[in-house]
């Protein structure tokens, strides 16, 4: 496995730390104007998700991750497994629970995602920014109340629930942006 | 496409010349001399934790090339002048310092040091302190000697704990990884400095740190009234390490021994060895009048005169567009 000096250190970088794959977000040279320099870092763990702050003598060597995002289809899940493909080599591969985490919420059939690959095997799956997903059930909202501030809560046909405003109805499908969970609009039909 | 503009303001760099300029003349009223030495000379610092740019004369006189090296600072051509009779003398130069990027530094930056004969560095502290005060309009300073803030900051006596006491705090302190691995006192004190004080002191006015041990003297005299420490300071302003003095030391010898010392600890960590610069013995050896010098980044000084956060933002042109 390849080794990065710190002096590689930059945003985007992918090491190994403790035994996983992480991402590093931000690298700042510490380094007083008499003595020691340090690698200051805040790295994401790609498994674990967790954000941490890690310092590093300048000069010591880290083991890179084999890591690397692909951008492919997501097809079906069987329940134990959910299986994406590769749209030009048709190639399928097939993430676990572990790997599409809290965002199962928001896969969609035939949908583009990003398939974070750590050794071959999927270890992440980031969705499209906007899904377009059917409500299953929403309270209907009480006529003529258009002013309604806070809306209501709609459960969408993945199990998401995501508020609306009291004017959209089950059966309806909306526009939900994956990163923070917000309703955008009705679905452009 | 080129990004090609600077990265600094045009209104930025009116606060740097406005701050240069009123540098100068508070060494004017002072009757302190500016003087100018060499960028390239044929020694370098011995320094293990500073790199040099090293690079190529070739023309009359050196047909077959003279290696030359980026100075990291002006301190040894200043100590020549002032071995020569010079007086109190002050320079604005650049410095150079490769492997050195990043939020408070580039490779090549700008540097104010003056020296003061007949100062020692509690009279040089209070020299710097004006100078903050006039450039920054900061309130006074305060002090504190490099053994009080470790004890105040980490309860730890930085003169007297154990390699062992030292590696339990640098692991509760999240360093765990490093702690296990280092032997060096310096560096886990360098450790804990750097990332669980500096961080905490002089956010409200500048503080002076002084005393440091001395086995961080660098090119400071050791303490008549305590070996343990270096008359050495070093300043700090909200959280940015802006200058460092020392009570000179005169004595040729013990320079030597120190180039040594150094050049001991480059072999030991794979670097090059550097010749010792001996205009600068020979220069000690006929004599150092008695005096403090201190170097102060001025691209820090511009960093807080401007109330910028990135060195970048008050330089025209960082490495990243030069």
């Amino acid at each position: 496995m390849a080794n990065y000096s710190t002096n590689e250190f930059k945003a985007g970088l992918k090491i190994m730390l403790d035994g996983e794959p992480c991402n590093i977000l931000e690298n700042e040279l510490v380094k007083p104007g008499k003595g020691q320099a340090f690698n200051r870092v805040r790295i994401r763990k790609l498994i674990s998700g967790k954000v941490l702050e890690k310092t590093f003598k300048s000069g010591e060597s880290v083991e890179s991750a084999d890591v690397m995002d692909t951008e492919l289809d997501y097809l079906y899940t069987d329940g134990e497994f959910w299986h994406f493909m590769n749209s030009e080599s048709f190639e399928q591969i097939a993430a676990d629970k572990a790997a599409v985490g809290e965002n199962v919420k928001w896969l969609v059939e035939n949908d583009s995602c990003t398939v974070t690959l750590w050794n071959g095997a999927p270890i992440a799956i980031t969705p499209p920014n906007f899904v377009e997903l059917e409500i299953v059930e929403t309270d209907p909202g009480l006529k003529g109340d258009t002013a309604g501030t806070g809306g209501k809560p709609a459960t969408l046909s993945t199990g998401a629930v995501v508020r609306v405003p009291l004017f959209i109805q089950t059966g309806e499908v909306v526009k939900v942006d994956t990163r923070n969970g917000e309703y955008t609009g009705r679905a452009q039909k | 496409m080129t990004h090609w503009q600077p990265s600094a303001t045009v209104e930025t760099l009116e606060i740097r010349a406005k701050l240069l300029a009123n540098i100068r003349q508070f060494f004017a009223e002072r009757k302190v001399l500016e003087v100018e030495t060499p960028q390239l000379a044929q020694h370098s610092v011995t320094d293990p934790h500073l790199a040099s740019f090293r690079t190529e004369y070739v023309g009359p006189g050196h047909a077959q090339g003279l290696s030359l090296y980026l100075q990291t600072s002006p301190e040894f051509s200043m100590k020549r002048l002032l071995c020569a009779g010079s007086g109190c003398i002050y320079q604005i130069c650049k410095a150079y310092r490769n492997e050195e990027s990043g939020r408070y530094h580039n490779p090549e930056f700008s540097m104010l040091e003056w020296y003061r004969v007949g100062f020692d560095h509690q009279q040089l502290m209070q020299e710097v302190a004006d100078l903050l005060q006039v450039i920054l309009h900061c309130k006074l300073p305060t002090y504190l000697s490099y053994q009080q803030t470790f004890i105040q900051y980490l309860g730890i006596d930085p003169l007297s704990c154990s390699l062992d006491e030292l590696k339990d705090v640098a692991s509760q302190q999240g360093f765990r990884d490093i702690a296990q691995q280092e032997n060096n006192p310096d560096t886990l004190l360098q450790l804990l400095f750097s990332h669980c004080i500096e961080p905490q002191i002089g956010q409200e006015v500048p503080i002076f740190v002084f005393d440091f041990p001395a086995t961080q003297a660098a090119l400071a005299r050791i303490s008549p009234s305590d070996c343990r420490v270096a008359e050495r300071f070093e300043v700090y302003f909200k959280g940015i390490e802006l200058a460092n003095g020392f009570h000179e030391l005169a004595d040729a010898d013990e320079q030597q021994r120190r180039f040594q010392q150094d050049n001991q600890r480059r072999q030991q960590m794979g670097l090059p060895v550097i010749t010792p610069d001996n205009y600068l013995l020979e220069a000690l050896r006929s004599g150092l009048p008695d005096c403090a010098g201190v170097a102060l980044g001025i691209d820090r000084l511009v960093m807080l005169a401007s109330s910028n956060n990135n060195i970048s933002n008050v330089q025209a042109f960082t490495i990243h567009s030069a």
